[in-house]
């Protein structure tokens, strides 16, 4: 049993005596990493660990940091029914929006890539300029607004479909389908642009040897050639949908207001920046910032798994 | 390798598809594709039309019932009234557009350098730690916003950087997504150039500056083209105080947010604000879309 442990030790002895050999003979490399290293450990490692470590606090910013254990995570479970409402609606909004955002990037880049060229580049254009157009969102207040100046409302009255103008945004049970919608809308990005150019690179020769084989219809070439081809691309687009379905916070307080009636859009982000930025709660601020981050990566964990399987 | 090997093909399919049709397509498919992706085509153009069209419109047909899509009397008031506006602002207007391309250009500038560098090195050479911090990066392209602004803030003031445009230019600096990208494209260039640049014996520096960036031209411009917009549309209002430093986009959000007596003018702010990144995406489409190519997740 001895031999068996100073074997495991002298292994490990080895290994790591091999990567230093190879660290001190690569040494150029970590200067070309150094500068980004030193900033990316400075603002995207560094305030992971701080806010982890000031989860544990009160902290107002003013006073030193105090140390009270666990009690901010009991305090956002047990007794803030505020956050409840918000993890009730991030979580409604990730459920819907980051799969169906997903899953319409991925169609409509298919659905585009068969088009002839010449509009393709211009289909490209109208469906992913919604997600990097600024605050254009902001034009949906005027769409629903809650009076018959609004789009949506006046042409509900002139259809005959509702007889007084709707509190689209006001109203906390037509709040959530409207957001949901616009964030929709805005989901075409990033891994939208990743399939559409995963499409273009798939080798033709496969689809050849395809229609040889007998695949019959669109659905099985999409299942059997063009899925396993776009699987990295997949990967990629997945880490984009859950980033974005839940890191929803501008949409809702530029439409819904902030805070919203009833909290009927309170997103958990929304109320991180209640607790951050209105009543300088650090601590509590950073609990709901380490739960979120906890969430994600777990999230990013079982989908990379499951998309791993996809066309094996 | 293989990404090279997929892109040439991607060019050759692009250049020669005299589109025959595909045998595997049934006609009624083909026809429910058009009509989904024209009906879908509108819902995605019109929220942006009527932005468009509603910065157009006199005040008088802001308010009119039942509202136009289009302007019936198209005018530029708007715009004339928003550069009126700001005219009379407390700090020179211009002094925010100055702040604006200033963070703009530093930020993307040395973004581009910083993650090229870093990226060289993660795709070309095997170093121990190399791969765990690249996985690293992965999972920090989900952080954006407000999760990681707070504890980013305290750290700024201990480093004093609060009120001072670095506070915007070195986070930028790092952002994930470039470095992921450039990474990505550059894994996509053949082991064979570096190797005989060695040969000649050339140094690490020498290779990255003459041999592989000049290479890698489309992961540049989409780098370039990310960046800009990120830099173009951030408010920095959390971590900029003084007037006289803030940001074009956060100065014409306070116009908008003016009220009802600023409608026409918060229509036209809406399009000055979306009308940069969208120009930019269209003049470089599709060198982005051949670095998105190679932006795939490994195993």
């Amino acid at each position: 049993m001895s031999s068996f442990a100073a074997k495991y030790v002298n292994l490990k002895k080895r290994n790591t005596l091999i990567a230093w050999e190879k660290a001190k003979r690569n040494r150029v490399c970590y200067l070309f990493l150094l500068p980004y290293a030193i900033l990316f450990f400075t603002f995207f490692i560094l305030p992971m660990i701080t806010s982890i470590f000031y989860s544990f606090t009160y902290y107002n910013i003013l006073e030193p940091a105090k140390y009270i254990g666990l009690q901010n995570y009991i305090n956002l479970i047990l007794q803030d029914e505020v956050f409840l409402t918000a993890v009730k609606n991030t979580f409604l909004i990730a459920v819907i929006t980051g799969p169906l955002g997903y899953i319409l990037s991925f169609g409509f880049a298919w659905f585009i890539h068969e088009l002839p060229r010449w509009i393709r580049t211009f289909a490209v254009l109208i469906f992913y300029a919604p997600s990097i157009s600024g605050n254009a969102y902001a034009v949906f207040n005027i769409i629903f607004r809650g009076d018959s100046y609004g789009w949506f409302n006046a042409l509900l009255m002139n259809l005959g479909i509702i007889k007084t103008p709707q509190l689209w945004l006001t109203n906390p049970a037509t709040i959530m389908p409207v957001l949901i919608f616009v964030i929709l809308w805005m989901s075409m990005s990033t891994g939208f642009l990743a399939f559409v150019a995963g499409l273009q690179g798939i080798d033709r020769s496969q689809y050849e040897a395809g229609y040889v084989d007998g695949i019959r219809n669109r659905w099985q070439e999409l299942y059997f050639i063009t899925l396993p081809n776009m699987k990295p691309m997949l990967l990629f687009g997945a880490v984009m949908a859950i980033t974005q379905s839940f890191n929803v916070a501008d949409v809702p307080m530029a439409l819904a207001g902030f805070p919203s009636t009833d909290y009927a859009a309170h997103t958990v982000v929304v109320h991180l920046f209640d607790y951050g930025y209105t009543r300088f709660e650090m601590g509590y601020a950073s609990a709901i910032a380490t739960l979120l981050f906890l969430v994600m990566i777990l999230c990013n964990k079982l989908i990379q798994n499951a998309l791993r399987r996809v066309g094996t | 390798m293989s990404v090279v090997a997929n892109k040439a093909n991607g060019h050759r399919m692009k250049g020669t598809s005299g589109r025959k049709r595909r045998p595997n397509r049934s006609i009624a498919g083909d026809i429910g594709v058009w009509l989904l992706l024209i009906i879908v085509a509108i819902i995605m153009a019109l929220p942006l039309v009527l932005a468009i069209s509603n910065s157009l419109k006199p005040l008088n047909e802001l308010f009119r019932f039942p509202p136009t899509i289009f302007p019936i009397h198209p005018t530029l008031d708007n715009f004339s009234d928003l550069t009126v506006t700001m005219g009379q602002s407390w700090v020179p207007f211009s002094r925010y557009l100055v702040n604006t391309v200033w963070i703009t250009l530093l930020g993307t500038a040395g973004h581009l350098l910083i993650a090229s560098m870093a990226a060289f090195v993660l795709a070309k050479y095997d170093f121990p730690g190399g791969r765990t911090f690249f996985s690293v990066v992965v999972v920090a392209l989900m952080f954006n916003g407000y999760v990681t602004a707070i504890p980013n803030f305290i750290t700024m003031s201990k480093l004093h950087l609060i009120d001072t445009i670095w506070s915007v230019v070195l986070p930028a600096f790092a952002s994930p997504m470039g470095l992921f990208l450039m990474k990505q494209f550059m894994e996509g260039l053949p082991f064979s150039l570096i190797e005989s640049a060695k040969l000649d014996g050339a140094r690490e520096f020498r290779i990255f500056w003459t041999i592989v960036m000049p290479n890698v031209k489309p992961a540049w411009l989409t780098l370039i083209i990310f960046s800009v917009q990120g830099l173009w549309n951030n408010r920095a209002s959390a971590v900029i105080y003084s007037e006289g430093k803030k940001t074009l986009v956060y100065a014409l959000q306070q116009i908008q947010a003016g009220g009802i007596a600023r409608t026409g003018q918060a229509a036209a702010v809406i399009v000055v604000v979306m009308i940069v990144p969208i120009i930019t995406f269209v003049l470089s489409q599709s060198q982005i879309l051949e670095t998105m190519a190679s932006s795939g997740l490994k195993d």
